[in-house]
């Protein structure tokens, strides 16, 4: 039983390192510049694909490659969301700030938009893309350098995207009877990512039965939270940062470029969760799906947790990670079993989305007990 | 002064009149069956728009999570329609999952006045409950966005979950009679829709009433500054509870029409995406505009309709540029837009707001794009 117990709260505490991955990025940019970034999940996926597309690379190579190539997704899917992350900030949310609920709808946007992208992604899409941004912005540039837009400004703007988007649509349509432009990349179907083979073992400790690649998310998540902790502790860009969550106006007014503060936390953030979608991709299949699925957590996560606090984070990470797969496994129910009436309401919650549900109950109580998270921000001017 | 007033709101209450009364006896000769149950239907979702645009628009409060309200509407009066059948029998699906006795709460819903009045107020009182948690507090903004989204995944899954109480993900579906009367009937159908019309007017009444007064005028000082609010003796939290538990049976209102008239009821409508996609109705249409929460559903419904027609894929695309060109370009609305534009028409009432938002306000931001900062 004890052996049981040991091996569900491993369990748990492994799902609940990958939600503090995720919800690290999430807290940071919710702490810095007060943005829900729906998006997130999707960013998650994106790194879970990137690993996808590294790891077929390197089968390609073969041998010690394909050994080690989760390394090198990880630096990949980090990079690659980072971008991805930057140019949402500098097109998107930056016209938002001070905006929350419209921001999150932007983001919302965003993260369909990205969804039905994996989805139907091809090179005529990826072409169609390019074509256009250069039409469209390089158009806008010539326009804007010559100094002759003013009043007619928007007149201009309307008569440029119709004639870019005309031309990307008839490129379009003269490259769509090709197989080689039109055949999806990914496709609907979930991708599976096969680990190599050193974490596909796992070592027995006292009965207890421990897979590698659930050990080796823990220690990337111990890696990753370290990690954060020096950036912001210990490097110039982080004391910006932290000087921005605390004060913005005062921040902008010593000199810190919260502009590019805002871009740098935001790039950061994302590609924690792109780090975060490489280490679910250990975890099971991954489809467009993938990011849906652990957004409403992570944001838990960040709730519970209290905003602009890394000890919160992790603190409510580990514990909602580990409350949800106790009970959904029903291990809790088990253990419990000598007090009937609690055991057999705990049986009622024992599957994967019931604890889901006791989970968010658990939740809305511990907020009327807590309403600012674990770890609530203190001082006069806080006003969640 | 007073009179001008007076006249105004009958010059209004003839076009609601003119309005519902052309939906209830010329759309029908004009459109077919199908399309009128379809031009039906989105009435019935234009209704939750009004209940989402009076909590979002004039209180400033973003709830994500009106598909549980929806859907609790649905359930209740699907629940009813499903116990049509001889006494002692049970509804198809629990046979099936081996239940033998109807389960308690299923009990009540023998009675039709029980069923009507569930509709209402079980929603209703969800709402409440779940924001007297939440607002107690003092949560809100992304706050209470985030809870009511955490909710609808709850709810998903415990509808989803519980096969032999709900019929799980396949939701009820199968309806046969209501009053003797077969409901996929043509006759029956065309009496639901006009139903939808009545409500849709009423509901249309009773949002305006509530907007148009001091409760009103207390919603929109509320969205634009709670605190003060708070300091001039006011109590928010009440008012908050109240109008969201007002928002909430209204959704369950709608849900129950547009359960009637699709034929079935499933969790797929509490689905984070139908919730979130009920604020872009109103965002399109225009919020803290009651019409605009009618017209945006409306054309919203009808483009999904449309692309999703011809070509399925697109949609997706279209919806999420929808949700970003509305946020950043047209962040008033259809109804907002116009407003802005003088047109006599639309310029008539003046939209009530109390003062801009430091961040919001032109000038500051400005100052801002000017400074580079």
């Amino acid at each position: 039983m004890l052996t049981g117990f040991l091996e569900a709260l491993f369990n748990g505490i492994s799902i609940g390192a990958v939600l503090l991955i995720a919800a690290l990025g999430l807290a940071i940019i919710f702490g810095l510049m007060g943005v829900i970034n729906m998006a997130h999940g999707e960013l998650m996926m994106f790194g879970a694909y990137t690993t996808f597309v590294v790891q077929n690379a390197c089968k390609e190579l073969g041998g010690v490659w394909f050994e080690f190539y989760i390394f090198l997704a990880l630096i990949a899917a980090f990079l690659f969301t980072a971008v991805v992350g930057l140019i949402l900030e500098r097109g998107v949310i930056r016209y938002l700030y001070g905006r929350p609920l419209e921001t999150l709808l932007a983001t919302w946007g965003v993260s369909l938009i990205f969804q039905q992208f994996v989805r139907s992604v091809n090179w005529l899409l990826v072409i169609g893309i390019f074509l256009f941004c250069l039409l469209f912005f390089g158009g806008l540039k010539i326009l804007n350098s010559r100094n002759i837009l003013g009043k007619i400004r928007n007149w201009v703007v309307a008569v440029l995207l119709l004639l870019s988007l005309g031309m990307t649509i008839g490129t379009g349509n003269l490259l769509s009877n090709r197989q080689v432009v039109t055949q999806p990349w990914f496709g609907a179907q979930n991708v599976d990512v096969t680990a190599p083979n050193w974490l596909q073992e796992g070592i027995s400790l006292g009965g207890v039965q421990l897979p590698f690649a659930r050990l080796f998310i823990i220690a990337l998540t111990i890696v990753c939270v370290a990690g954060i902790y020096l950036f912001l502790q210990r490097s110039n860009w982080g004391l910006r940062i932290r000087a921005v969550t605390q004060n913005r106006s005062m921040s902008a007014c010593l000199g810190i470029p919260t502009q590019r503060v805002d871009a740098i936390t935001f790039a950061l953030g994302s590609g924690l969760a792109g780090v975060a979608g490489c280490a679910i991709s250990l975890l099971g299949s991954v489809g467009p799906n993938t990011g849906q699925n652990y957004i409403i957590d992570t944001f838990m996560v960040v709730v519970v947790g209290g905003v602009g606090n890394l000890a919160g984070t992790i603190l409510a990470a580990l514990g909602i990670g580990t409350a949800n797969f106790l009970i959904g496994s029903g291990t809790l129910a088990f253990l419990l079993s000598p007090i009937q009436p609690l055991a057999d309401l705990l049986n009622f919650f024992a599957t994967t989305s019931m604890a889901k549900v006791l989970v968010f109950a658990l939740i809305i109580v511990f907020l009327q007990w807590k309403p600012g998270g674990i770890f609530p921000q203190k001082g006069r001017t806080v006003d969640i | 002064m007073k009179k001008k007033g007076g006249q105004l709101i009958l010059i209004e209450v003839g076009v609601v009149i003119a309005i519902a009364l052309i939906l209830i006896l010329i759309m029908p000769a004009m459109l077919s069956a199908f399309r009128l149950n379809l031009l039906g239907r989105f009435l019935s979702l234009a209704i939750v728009g009004l209940g989402l645009d009076l909590i979002w628009g004039y209180t400033g409060l973003l709830s994500l999570g009106h598909g549980i309200f929806f859907s609790l509407g649905g359930y209740a009066i699907a629940m009813y329609l499903k116990l049509q059948i001889p006494s002692g029998e049970l509804p198809d699906f629990m046979e099936l999952y081996g239940v033998t006795e109807l389960p308690w709460f299923w009990q009540p819903f023998y009675s039709f006045p029980v069923a009507t009045v569930a509709v209402v107020l079980i929603p209703g009182l969800l709402a409440g409950l779940l924001g007297y948690l939440v607002f107690r507090n003092r949560l809100k903004g992304v706050y209470f966005s985030i809870l009511t989204q955490a909710a609808v995944i709850i709810f998903f899954n415990f509808f989803n979950g519980q096969q032999q109480l709900f019929n799980g993900t396949n939701g009820l579906t199968g309806f046969r009679t209501l009053f003797g009367a077969n409901v996929s009937d043509t006759q029956t159908q065309f009496i639901f829709y006009t139903l939808t019309v009545i409500f849709l007017a009423a509901t249309y009444g009773i949002c305006r009433w509530l907007t148009s007064g001091r409760f009103g005028r207390l919603l929109i000082a509320i969205r634009d500054d709670e605190s003060r609010v708070r300091f001039s003796g006011y109590n928010p939290t009440e008012f908050k509870v109240l109008v969201f538990a007002v928002s909430g049976a209204i959704a369950g209102i709608a849900g129950a029409f547009y359960t009637l008239q699709s034929g079935s009821v499933s969790p797929r409508s509490m689905d984070i995406a139908f919730s979130i996609e009920m604020v872009i109705w109103v965002a399109v249409g225009g919020r803290a505009t009651l019409t605009g929460a009618i017209v945006g559903t409306l054309l919203v419904n009808y483009a999904r309709t449309f692309l999703s027609e011809q070509f399925a894929e697109i949609w997706l695309f279209f919806q999420g540029a929808l949700f970003l060109i509305v946020v950043t370009v047209l962040p008033d609305g259809i109804m907002g837009w116009l407003k802005n534009q003088k047109m006599p028409l639309f310029n008539r009432r003046q939209q009530i707001a109390t003062y801009p938002t430091l961040e919001e306000d032109p000038e500051v931001q400005n100052e801002r794009q000017n400074l580079g900062n």
